[in-house]
């Protein structure tokens, strides 16, 4: 399923992303940034609370389809700006982590 | 040190008081002082979680030992990391503690859950309970912070970096390329070198180590020898670390 049909269906708004065609096979969900680089695979999405930063070079190094921060987190400008770099996409969600995962197995992910 | 300017410190740099709901009770003012005096230390700091209250305490209590105490901090980030926040004179512990105080979630303490967090004097008796919950995430990002601890001229040092509590490391995985703290600290469980090599980006960092005393004991556990130029202060402090490992400061 592509990330565009994804933020469609789901109401996300996009914060940073243009090209919005990458696949997304599965998701992860962890906030702890550790867990992530040990944890997420190619093409997940990711769904977090971290609006640090540094998630953006997590993003890019486990060349995951997009983070979905939740519960309408305040992103900083430094990590938009990073974001746009590096050409990660960065989604937003108003529901919490629990809900915007549900819509998402729902959505046969 | 004969034919040198520089003398060498034994500095602890993270030490909680009653006024962390997490520390003993017998972390009062005039015990801290004499257990940092016994282990040989010349130089701590004052940190409790989000908390200042107890620095001019400590400070009093140490008055004439020959101990030098600083104000500070041990601030918990937006992202849940742990910061030490250092500074030279109780009045810039209170112009941070007001920042800080504005950015932390207006809860209670619940003393019976988390223990409680006393205000004590000199002698170590009581003063106040500290009705407001501490040891939550302040709405700042650890960047902000750092660079409003740096305004008000303060020194800024991640906390037990490698922990997978509040640690920097585990919660953002690397440390921030644009962060400028003054140095990273690790807990006893890792030495520098080991740090060194675990972590590559911590390539450029000074590291030090520190005893993140709760209970009197742990006081000088771990420790830092710093050497320094000038009497104990923010500016001698960071001028070592500046210096680098070995040259400024080592992790005995």
């Amino acid at each position: 399923m592509q990330i565009g049909e994804i933020v469609e269906k789901l109401g996300l708004t996009v914060l940073v992303g243009e090209d919005l065609t990458a696949e997304v096979t599965g998701g992860y969900v962890a906030d702890l940034l550790s867990c992530v680089i040990a944890g997420a695979k190619p093409q997940d999405l990711w769904v977090t609370l971290q609006t640090h930063v540094n998630i953006v070079a997590v993003a890019s190094l486990k060349e995951v389809a997009g983070i979905v921060v939740a519960e309408s987190a305040v992103v900083p400008a430094a990590t938009l700006e990073k974001a746009a770099q590096q050409g990660v996409v960065m989604l937003s969600s108003s529901q919490p982590v629990y809900e915007t995962v549900k819509q998402l197995v729902a959505l046969g992910l | 040190m004969p034919g040198s300017s520089r003398r060498e410190y034994h500095v602890d740099l993270h030490i909680h008081t009653v006024l962390s709901a997490c520390a003993e009770v017998e972390m009062i003012p005039p015990l801290i002082v004499e257990e940092a005096l016994h282990k040989g230390l010349h130089v701590i700091a004052v940190t409790d979680h989000n908390a200042s209250g107890n620095v001019t305490a400590v400070m009093e209590a140490a008055a004439g030992t020959g101990l030098a105490v600083l104000p500070g901090m041990e601030l918990l980030t937006q992202e849940e990391v742990d910061v030490l926040c250092i500074f030279d004179t109780v009045e810039q512990a209170q112009t941070w503690q007001a920042q800080v105080d504005g950015w932390l979630l207006p809860l209670d303490n619940d003393a019976e859950h988390f223990g409680p967090q006393f205000l004590v004097d000199a002698a170590g008796d009581f003063v106040a309970e500290d009705a407001r919950m501490r040891k939550v995430p302040a709405k700042v990002g650890i960047e902000e912070a750092t660079r409003a601890v740096h305004a008000l001229g303060g020194l800024v040092i991640p906390a037990h970096v490698e922990r997978d509590v509040y640690g920097l490391l585990y919660v953002l995985g690397f440390w921030p390329p644009d962060l400028e703290a003054d140095a990273a600290e690790v807990s006893h469980n890792l030495r520098p070198s080991q740090a060194y090599a675990q972590y590559p980006s911590l390539r450029d960092i000074p590291v030090i180590s520190n005893s993140d005393a709760h209970f009197l004991d742990w006081i000088g556990h771990t420790r830092t020898v710093f050497r320094l130029e000038a009497s104990p202060s923010v500016a001698s402090l960071r001028a070592s670390l500046r210096q680098g490992a070995g040259q400024g400061f080592y992790v005995p």
